[in-house]
């Protein structure tokens, strides 16, 4: 899984790097070199994180990465960028001092059995049951709860996508909030498997409510980066929902949507940046008809977009497909309203798409287009994540065997096998 | 006993002093005394250097004198058993020195003020009176201050080393009394200045009262002031006595107050403001460190016996310390006043380790760090960070004086960045933020408390350090996201005495976050309190 997630960040922060080169054209705080640098020190602290073995140094690393993300949101972008910088560290104080005092929890009972240890392994042996489990559990979920968007505790993400730069949004969505997903797993599921399962039911129900209400938000946005960000929200409820179905392929689809996600959301966030630079407004109503003026752009928007909504022959698809097919040999009911969700994704992704790039084109739409479509650094953006998701499309077997471990690990540790499937009519 | 027996001469032997392990005590009385005779007969020009030169060799060589003894591991009870010399005096001792080194460079810094020190020109005269212009022009200055500061620092490292209760009371009274005078010394709104030190000393001799009344209230269960002999009072006796818990509460009272804990906390936000700012810095760790480790003693050593009875009490406290700390920090327009109320809100943590009451023979495992060890981290982190943040407070200024409103540091981020970098790193440190010492700090003294039994107090801690981030990530939205308001704030140029310290203190921020292993052990090896 911590390959997987290394090779997320490590892919997408240079691409994010290759789009927002020209950020010292922005009236940003600082110049270029700054927004770079916070942009590599981020990474830095992502891949300690994803590859800490430490539970510590998960934490020192966890609660480091919001330090640059602060200053990258606060110094480019929207003119209200501040208070969605201030908005957005709140949210992850909060969450991170409630995962401290899971962390000293851990500590302090770990020190109970044996000699004191903060190693992951040493922890996931403490086997901790019982009222204090569930307790360190509720912890941890609600710090990585809050990174990864789920509602009700979600309203930092749009605002925060609103003010910040596509490539801040990109790598905020794309690497950050995965931490939350990740974590989930390395540390609510792994340590505490019996609290995990007690708590199956609320979580669950948690899931569906962000498919849910992050679609409709979408569906009813008017601003494209909220709605991107709202679109992440929803797939980050199917995401726990894989999780915790406690089915190897609803779990192994889950981490391959991980991968998938980022992939996709950042070939949207990146190429909806490049739009709304050229419109000066990401309000939808500003637009329409832009794909006369730009075939090219319209074009990756439309791609992009049929990540997001899963059609077959994205690397979203398949992951998409195994959650609900995993699910769905657990909890029939559930899968069967998830896949609601997929419908309203087609939904909120044509209609964004008919109401900025189909029909007539207003004056103002030909003012800003004609004649300027992507650029050639623009396009290069664009071509390694169209091919990641095309190619992860129709090629996912290496990516799956890469998670495939992790996925063994974890349901011999919650102790849950798949159910066998039952073939009505047989004795 | 006839009238006969009173006349005889009483054979008392002369006490057994051991003069090496008291040295720097003594070096550090020396140097102060030394100063008075300074500041009487040298020449007004060379004054200023000569007090300067003669507090830092007295600090220096009480740093070596200390370094030898605690490396030659000599700790034992001495001065006939009030004063201990054991390993939390000998840790507090270093921190206060060097906490006192850094003090007496932002004392020096002249620089910032335009060639005058931050103290005014006349004490006595009535402020804004042709006495005190004449002064002014006249470039008088205090250069007692250097003298005072020593004073002060002996009575709070024999105050930390107190073994019993009178031993404690006098040299509760030696800190706090230069203090009193320091604070009423600022250059700028003096009025200001002389209503806070008017207030710290009227409320100061209330508490002063309270401990001597609990101390003659302890002498009347034990017989005697000496911790050791109230503890074996209280295994003798047992804990329910009317006398020992009346006492126990006045004496507590008296060093919360010292700390500045709530209820007792009323002072610090005057005070703190009023004071010069380097005063305020002084006060804000050194006054601090050995209150709370006047406290430990008494309560760890003395009444450790009937920690039942005191531990819920002192959870109590820290919760409503925390509380007022952090949520009336929060509507704090004044810096000063701001982090005034921060440090009410880091005494509240200090008093969650503190509770938690984890030692060895208590609990403890080998390879953990215990409560005493965990608090001697805190207050070094803290005041690392705390010292550093006062040093750059003095450079913001308007109209000749410093400016503390919160609206003055608007867009210093972006003016200066070295300045704005280096004050949010600090604030990170007071918000726990980790790779800062405040969180390795916050995250020991936690984790003691959870293992002393008291988990849900760590909790409501955790609570309370969100509302302070909250307040400090305020400052560092303000100094980079705000452009400047007001034309008339200028940011001077500090000398390289203000910016060692700066740099000393975010240097030891830092060191200590990423690698605290080294003071842990330290601090670890040195919580063992001598019974």
């Amino acid at each position: 899984m911590a390959k997987a997630m290394v090779l997320l960040t490590v892919v997408l922060v240079p691409i994010v790097l290759l789009a927002e080169w020209d950020i010292d054209e922005d009236e940003g705080r600082w110049g270029g070199h700054a927004y770079f640098a916070l942009a590599l020190i981020l990474e830095a602290f992502s891949l300690l994180v994803f590859m800490a073995d430490d539970a510590l140094l998960f934490y020192l690393v966890f609660e480091a990465t919001l330090i640059p993300t602060y200053f990258m949101i606060g110094g480019w972008g929207g003119a209200r960028r501040g208070q969605a910088a201030l908005k957005f560290l709140l949210y992850s104080l909060a969450g991170g001092l409630v995962m401290l005092l899971g962390i000293i929890g851990l500590g302090a009972n770990s020190a109970a059995g044996a000699t004191p240890s903060f190693l992951m392994n040493d922890l996931a042996a403490l086997h901790l049951d019982g009222s204090i489990g569930r307790w360190l559990w509720l912890a941890f979920f609600i710090a990585f709860a809050i990174k990864a968007p789920m509602v009700p505790l979600h309203t930092w993400l749009p605002d925060t996508a609103e003010q910040a730069t596509p490539g801040t949004s990109t790598l905020l969505v794309g690497v950050l909030d995965k931490i939350g997903t990740f974590g989930m797993i390395r540390f609510c599921l792994q340590m505490f498997p019996e609290a995990s399962k007690w708590a199956t039911p609320v979580v669950l129900v948690l899931a569906l409510v962000s498919i849910f209400y992050g679609a409709l938000m979408a569906l009813g946005e008017r601003h494209l980066l909220r709605l991107i960000s709202y679109t992440s929200i929803s797939h980050f409820g199917f995401m726990v929902l894989g999780i915790f179905a406690f089915t190897t392929p609803s779990m192994n689809g889950t981490l391959f949507y991980m991968l998938n996600h980022g992939f996709s959301t950042a070939a949207l966030f990146l190429v909806v940046g490049f739009i709304i630079k050229r419109r000066g407004s990401a309000d939808i109503a500003s637009m329409g008809g832009v794909q006369k003026y730009a075939p090219v752009a319209a074009g990756l928007f439309l791609t992009a977009g049929m990540s997001t909504l899963s059609l077959p022959g994205t690397g979203s698809f398949i992951s998409e497909f195994m959650v609900m097919s995993g699910t769905w040999q657990r909890h029939h009911w559930l899968a069967g309203i998830s896949a609601l969700g997929t419908v309203l994704a087609a939904l909120y992704v044509l209609l964004a798409y008919q109401r900025t790039m189909t029909g007539p084109a207003a004056a103002e739409v030909e003012a800003h287009f004609a004649d300027n479509d992507l650029t050639g650094r623009e396009k290069l953006v664009m071509v390694p994540l169209i091919a990641l998701i095309l190619g992860l499309g129709f090629l996912p077997k290496p990516m799956l065997q890469v998670t495939e471990n992790t996925v063994k690990d974890t349901m011999s540790v919650i102790g849950m096998t798949d159910p066998a499937p039952v073939v009505k009519g047989e004795k | 006993m006839t009238a006969l027996d009173i006349l005889v001469p009483l054979d008392i032997a002369a006490p057994q002093l051991e003069y090496r392990l008291l040295a720097p005590l003594i070096i550090v009385l020396a140097g102060a005394c030394l100063g008075v005779i300074v500041e009487a007969l040298t020449k007004r020009g060379p004054r200023h250097s000569a007090q300067v030169v003669l507090t830092g060799i007295t600090l220096v060589a009480a740093v070596a004198s200390l370094a030898r003894n605690w490396h030659i591991g000599s700790f034992t009870i001495g001065s006939l058993g009030s004063v201990a010399l054991d390993g939390p005096a000998y840790f507090t001792w270093a921190a206060l020195l060097v906490f006192g080194l850094m003090t007496v460079m932002l004392f020096a810094e002249r620089r910032v003020t335009a060639g005058h020190s931050t103290f005014t020109a006349m004490g006595s005269a009535v402020p804004g009176s042709p006495l005190e212009r004449e002064a002014e022009a006249a470039r008088s200055e205090h250069t007692e201050v250097y003298p005072l500061l020593l004073f002060s620092l002996f009575g709070m490292m024999l105050f930390a080393a107190a073994n019993d209760l009178l031993t404690m009371f006098v040299a509760l009274e030696i800190f706090s009394l230069p203090l009193y005078l320091l604070t009423g010394l600022a250059r700028r709104r003096r009025l200001l200045s002389q209503e806070a030190a008017l207030k710290y000393f009227l409320l100061g001799a209330l508490s002063s009262a309270m401990f001597l009344y609990g101390t003659a209230l302890l002498y009347g269960y034990a017989g005697s002031f000496t911790l050791r002999s109230i503890d074996a009072a209280i295994a003798e006796n047992g804990g329910s006595d009317k006398l020992l818990l009346a006492g126990m509460a006045l004496v507590f009272i008296g060093l919360l107050f010292k700390i500045g804990a709530v209820p007792f906390h009323s002072w610090t936000p005057d005070v703190y403001t009023g004071a010069p700012t380097p005063v305020t810095g002084f006060m804000s760790i050194c006054t601090k460190f050995a209150a709370v480790l006047a406290f430990m003693r008494v309560a760890y050593v003395g009444l450790g016996a009937v920690r039942w009875d005191w531990q819920p009490l002192v959870a109590a406290i820290a919760v409503l310390t925390m509380a007022v700390g952090a949520i009336i920090g929060l509507t704090q327009t004044d810096v000063k006043r701001m982090l005034a109320y921060s440090s009410i809100a880091h005494a509240g943590f200090l008093l969650v380790a503190i509770t938690g009451a984890v030692a060895a023979g208590n609990g403890l495992r080998t390879g953990q760090i215990s409560s005493t060890g965990a608090v001697l981290f805190y207050l070094s982190a803290y005041g690392l960070s705390t010292l550093g943040a006062f040093g750059l407070l003095s450079m913001i200024r308007k109209a000749g004086g410093e400016s503390t409103a919160l609206s003055s540091w608007a867009g210093v981020g972006r003016s200066h960045p070295m300045i704005g970098a280096l004050m949010t790193f600090f604030l990170l440190s007071f918000a726990g933020i980790p790779l800062t010492a405040g969180f390795v700090g916050k995250l020991v003294a936690f984790t003691t408390a959870w293992r002393g039994g008291y988990a849900w107090l760590v909790a409501l801690a955790i609570l309370f350090s969100l509302v302070t981030a909250f307040f400090y990530i305020r400052f560092v939205v303000v100094m980079f996201f705000r452009e400047a308001q007001d034309p008339d704030v200028e940011v001077a140029s500090a000398s390289w005495v203000t910016w060692l310290v700066v740099i000393v203190g975010a240097l030891g921020t830092l060191v200590f976050g990423v690698w605290p292993q080294p003071l842990l052990d330290l601090a670890q090896q040195a919580s063992n309190f001598l019974r």
